[in-house]
């Protein structure tokens, strides 16, 4: 019998300061490689995404990786993107993933596909992801499809989120869409990585000016660095990223694993600033193909054990 | 107007390719303003072709027209007046153009010079940008004049993405976010309000998704 409530509800609901990180499923069909992840992350977070194609490269089907996860005993939130599927297959695939016994899901626009390998490719953003929000509530609220007068007796279980980039542009719209968001019946966000903490802490004060904050569970995004080159990287090549100069200044004397510890210790000094900002629920690690380094981050940042 | 772009030669070269008898058709509407496919683009091409076919052992007969608009059959019938039994006709006309002409002469290929970009204008000299995809149910009405189906990469309806920053999309080339711009236009109106209900999802039956569309004026049939 699949669980009703998951984990990652039982720990926001319970008020505990919350940790999930992030799992890409492999270029290939090795289902291995997800369990060789899931089971390094298994003890130290409450729930772990799963990409949906992320970057708009093909990988493994972020549901079908999300399933494997789970069946080692490693909660997943599968996330779904509005570019591959019309709302037919995106409908469809919450009902499969309801019943394979997934509980969490993110829902997302996704990455252009201009910048993945199959850049040639028809995107379909049927819906958006504020309409995909509205039909996983709709669907599990109230059992209805979109458009559908249809009642299904059997609806699926999905605690929903979604992604919020506060150092996105326009800045002074993006609490506001926050609320809409909410009000589409997001329960949980998880916010791009937090490098400036400033122009976050700002957000998070409209956020709360709103009453936002006591209405969904914010998540703030981290990623630890590896290098002040992939500071640079993410800095001018990644869609929507905020790294202040001081940062990549702070990584710029250090190599290799040296460059490595440093970028922990940022990323553990920004959970610990994080988690004394009001109205921040948790944290999301996104440790990119680096899955080893988010037990010595939680373990650092004062996390363990999870509840 | 509907914005088109000419092919590179080499591919015209290749779909003219055995062809000798060749009637080249260009059209005074929207690709003459854009200046793709009009009298004087027309006379280029055939030049470059009688160029390209003088170095050849068989030199191309070419004749030039364009007429007025190719979609619409009264002006095509101009072209029949001139067609001799061509070998082939190249329409330089966008792809409904090209259509019309396979539609009037069942038994004569026709083959496009040209490849129909968007339907879109012409912001400053030289440069088009797309502006409308024909969806069908227009909501520029609510977004401030600014189209978030054509010029979202994402066609986003309740707010932009996060990959908008400093006014620019994730896409880059230096593409505008139409989101930012919807908001700074609507910010400017003072009508931010119209953001704030939850947009539906959208009825893409109108637009292509629908199938080839039709439509019929009753008042207009004679």
């Amino acid at each position: 019998m699949n669980a009703m409530k998951s984990n990652l509800q039982r720990v926001l609901e319970a008020g505990a300061f919350a940790v999930t990180a992030e799992c890409g499923p492999p270029r290939s069909a090795d289902a291995d490689v997800v369990i060789r992840k899931g089971l390094l992350l298994k003890k130290f977070v409450d729930a772990v995404n799963v990409t949906d194609n992320q970057t708009a490269i093909v990988r493994m089907s972020s549901i079908a990786a999300a399933a494997i996860l789970k069946s080692v005993g490693v909660e997943p939130v599968f996330q779904m993107v509005c570019r591959d599927r019309n709302r037919i297959a995106l409908q469809s695939d919450l009902l499969g993933a309801s019943a394979l016994g997934l509980r969490n899901m993110l829902c997302l626009s996704g990455d252009h596909q201009k910048f993945g390998n199959q850049a040639q490719g028809k995107n379909v953003f049927d819906i958006d992801s504020m309409q995909l929000l509205r039909t996983v509530t709709d669907m599990t609220e109230k059992g209805r499809f979109i458009g559908d007068e249809f009642v299904m007796d059997a609806p699926p279980v999905i605690f929903a989120g979604a992604a919020e980039n506060p150092f996105a542009d326009p800045f002074e719209y993006r609490a506001a869409r926050l609320e809409k968001k909410i009000e589409s019946g997001a329960k949980f966000i998880q916010t791009q990585c937090v490098f400036n903490l400033e122009k976050f802490a700002t957000w998070m004060k409209e956020v709360r000016k709103r009453g936002l904050h006591k209405r969904v569970h914010i998540l703030a995004g981290v990623t630890p660095l590896k290098s002040a080159g992939m500071a640079r990287y993410m800095r001018d090549k990644v869609a929507g990223m905020d790294v202040p100069d001081a940062v990549i200044k702070r990584m710029e004397p250090f190599k290799g694993p040296e460059a490595r510890a440093e970028g922990i210790k940022i990323c553990v000094e920004t959970i610990q600033k994080l988690r004394k900002m009001e109205g921040v629920a948790g944290v999301h690690i996104m440790a990119i193909e680096w899955e080893e380094a988010v037990p010595e981050i939680v373990e650092k940042a004062g996390l363990l054990p999870r509840p | 107007m509907i914005v088109g772009e000419r092919k590179p030669f080499g591919e015209i070269q290749g779909l003219l390719g055995r062809y000798n008898n060749i009637l080249l058709v260009g059209c005074g509407t929207c690709v003459k303003v854009c200046f793709t496919g009009g009298d004087k683009e027309v006379a280029v091409l055939a030049s470059q072709l009688r160029l390209a076919g003088a170095k050849g052992k068989k030199k191309p007969v070419i004749e030039e027209m364009t007429i007025e608009r190719q979609c619409e059959i009264e002006f095509v019938d101009e072209v029949a007046k001139q067609f001799k039994g061509h070998d082939v006709i190249m329409s330089m006309a966008c792809g409904a153009g090209v259509q019309m002409l396979a539609e009037r002469f069942p038994d004569t290929p026709v083959l496009p010079a040209v490849n129909t970009t968007f339907l879109g204008l012409l912001q400053k000299q030289g440069h088009f940008v797309e502006n409308c995809q024909g969806c069908g149910t227009c909501v520029l009405g609510t977004f401030g004049g600014i189209c978030p189906v054509s010029r979202c990469a994402k066609s986003l309806f309740n707010g932009p993405c996060g990959g908008s920053q400093g006014g620019k999309c994730e896409i880059g080339g230096d593409v505008p976010c139409a989101w930012q711009q919807i908001i700074d236009r609507l910010a400017k109106l003072k009508q931010l309000d119209n953001l704030k209900a939850h947009v539906p999802p959208k009825n893409w039956s109108t637009a292509r998704h629908g199938g080839p569309r039709k439509l019929t004026r009753e008042d207009n049939i004679l």
